[in-house]
């Protein structure tokens, strides 16, 4: 186990003693009085655990590829820029453009997320980048998203009808899954509503049920609501902006 | 705040840092904690700009303008001195404080004159400056200086307000300037990263002009139509940065054509066309009202702005939120922020801490007891 106090210590020379643990082997790593450092996790690719007490500052996780960071509060903006693998687990709220770009791995949020969560989220072969939140996103989630699955359980409000605007605006791959009702108007131009199907459920319920476990949430009150689910209503919607025939 | 700090960057991690606290209580506090907050967001800026402004900064002198003055040479202050003579009272006038600073090898001179309009001698003068419409004549009076005298630039004309900015990092100007020694119950600061103008001494921010201050994150790509709707109000845009025209369209807005700060808010970062369709009756008029009047005003392009005004702190982002802002509560003291690090970095134990959704006006005002010690019964402040 592997203490780094952050303290009044630079971003890069914060990430270069996180990468030096990982390189002389720790697995376990606890960083304390964290305060806004970016980067942190930046492209690593081993199964370590790295324990974060503080605010990590912005686009925390980015090209990382294995490890399970766990966030003790809130983090900020562009959580798992760019990421391959791996997990964050955040016991807090989290920032605008969570999941940015990202490939594969996980991500669950207990709290709000801020706008444009999972933008250009994608899936190829195996990587299937899963994000959930447990309360609400800003507007534009899901917005240009290609593929992975964005989950949305809204745990914390009254209301069972999802009101956020341009849900899906510019999607063409992948699925949101919203706990409850949506309302039409929150809808992008190019998503639909659809039935949530047997498999789509299968396909999320053992990360639903980590999630649950991971923030101390009663999994069998997640799951006695319903569902809906949202998919890009073609698969281009942007067909009409270019000339058929031409290579892109 | 970060110690052994290379500015050798592997990344340019940019983006403009904005920041800024008030008390509701008009309790004034060092400069220390807004410079640490900023501070904490330093790789936000290029060490091409900094800044701050202090409401409360000159008690003394709290029933005279402040004019905050640079130059290039004495030439630019012996006319502009000369200038001012003419056109104001002057009861206190001097070189602002600075301190050598290792980082910063090069400046200008940097004057303050405490004042008030004096009446005009002549005909054509008093048709241009009306001395009982004091406000009017201090505004003209920064345009006149900022286009005619070379080399001189207005940085700030308010009461009781002080705005010290220039080119370097945070902290190097808060060094300069020894913000720690100064006093106020709102303050707001910038860390500058230019992308489309110069990086110079005048275009670092806050912008003022009289008690509006505009510290601002992201780019006006409306700048155009802006300054030439400002311009047929007599405004003259001559410091040449985007962030200019908010602090005088919030002048023309809300001091000369009456509107509130929200309704200044909406002009800004009005909602979508398809969002008013579903309003009620009385908001849809309200807001198409203030699109077709005031569509010039409308500021396009990503934005997040932290306004000081006479009384109160707002923060406001565009409307599709394409910069950050932060806000925090402690007591009777709000913060605002590009990030939650640069505000519990400074502050222990927050009642609340929220991200505002884009283009909702978030507004911190003094308590109206405070406001009426400060400001008089009868000096009215803006409304919100």
């Amino acid at each position: 186990m592997k203490t780094i106090d952050a303290n009044k210590l630079y971003y890069k020379i914060l990430n270069d003693q996180i990468h030096d643990a990982v390189d002389s082997g720790y697995r376990n790593i606890a960083i304390n009085n964290v305060y806004g450092q970016y980067y942190i996790g930046d492209g690593l690719m081993q199964p370590v655990k790295i324990d974060i007490n503080g605010i990590p500052g912005n686009d925390l996780g980015i090209f990382m590829d294995g490890p399970s960071i766990y966030v003790h509060g809130d983090a900020q903006d562009g959580i798992g820029n760019t990421m391959s693998g791996g997990k964050i687990v955040i016991d807090g709220n989290a920032g605008d453009v969570l999941g940015y770009s990202m490939r594969g791995g996980r991500i669950y949020v207990r709290g709000n997320v801020g706008y444009r969560t999972c933008i250009h989220m994608k899936s190829y072969k195996d990587d299937f980048p899963i994000v959930i939140i447990g309360g609400r996103t800003g507007e534009f989630a899901g917005e240009y998203m290609a593929g992975g699955v964005l989950v949305i359980l809204d745990l914390f409000s009254e209301i069972n009808t999802y009101d956020c605007n341009f849900i899906g605006a510019g999607m063409h791959g992948g699925i949101i899954i919203v706990r409850g009702k949506v309302n039409s108007d929150s809808l992008g131009r190019e998503v639909k509503v659809t039935s949530l199907l047997q498999e789509d459920l299968l396909q999320i319920k053992e990360y639903l049920f980590e999630y649950c476990q991971e923030l101390n949430i009663n999994y069998n009150n997640v799951m006695k609501s319903r569902f809906t689910k949202i998919i890009s209503a073609t698969n281009r919607p942007y067909k009409n902006l270019y000339i058929d025939g031409f290579l892109h | 705040m970060f110690i052994n700090v290379s500015n050798n960057l592997p990344r340019d991690i940019s983006g403009c840092g904005i920041s800024g606290f008030i008390n509701t209580n008009g309790r004034r506090s060092s400069g220390r904690a807004c410079v640490d907050s900023i501070c904490m967001m330093r790789d936000r800026g290029n060490g091409l700009g900094a800044g701050f402004a202090v409401y409360g900064a000159y008690p003394e002198f709290r029933n005279y303008y402040a004019i905050h003055i640079i130059y290039q040479d004495n030439k630019a202050r012996e006319e502009t001195e000369e200038y001012l003579s003419t056109k104001l009272s002057i009861v206190q006038r001097g070189g602002i404080p600075t301190k050598k600073t290792k980082n910063i090898q090069s400046r200008p001179l940097f004057f303050v004159y405490f004042g008030k309009p004096r009446a005009q001698s002549d005909v054509a003068e008093i048709d241009e400056f009306r001395e009982d419409q004091e406000d009017e004549f201090i505004v003209r009076l920064a345009m006149k200086i900022n286009e005619n005298i070379k080399g001189a630039y207005v940085i700030s004309s308010g009461k009781n307000l002080g705005v010290f900015k220039g080119i370097g990092f945070p902290e190097d100007i808060a060094e300069m300037f020894m913000i720690d020694d100064y006093k106020g119950y709102c303050w707001i600061a910038h860390n500058r990263y230019p992308t489309n103008t110069p990086g110079w001494w005048g275009g670092a921010h806050p912008f003022s002009v009289l008690d509006w201050s505009v510290v601002h994150n992201g780019e006006i790509s409306s700048y155009g139509i802006n300054k030439r709707y400002l311009e047929m109000f007599k405004y003259n845009l001559n410091l040449k940065t985007d962030t200019e025209v908010i602090s005088y369209l919030l002048d023309l807005l809300v001091r000369r054509h009456g509107l509130s700060l929200k309704e200044a808010a909406l002009a800004f970062a009005p909602p979508f066309w398809t969002q008013i369709e579903k309003m009620n009756t009385d908001q849809k008029n309200k807001i198409e009202k203030i699109r077709r009047i005031y569509g010039s005003a409308m500021l396009n392009g990503p934005f997040a702005i932290l306004v000081g005004f006479k009384g109160g702190l707002m923060g406001l982002s565009d409307r599709i939120k394409l910069r950050p802002l932060v806000v925090g509560q402690k007591g009777d003291t709000t913060y605002m922020a590009s990030e939650e690090s640069a505000i519990v970095g400074v502050v222990k134990e927050l009642d609340r801490i929220w991200s505002p959704n884009a283009g909702e006006p978030v507004i911190a005002k003094l308590k109206p007891a405070v406001s009426a010690r400060l400001f008089g019964k009868s000096n009215k402040t803006v409304r919100v």
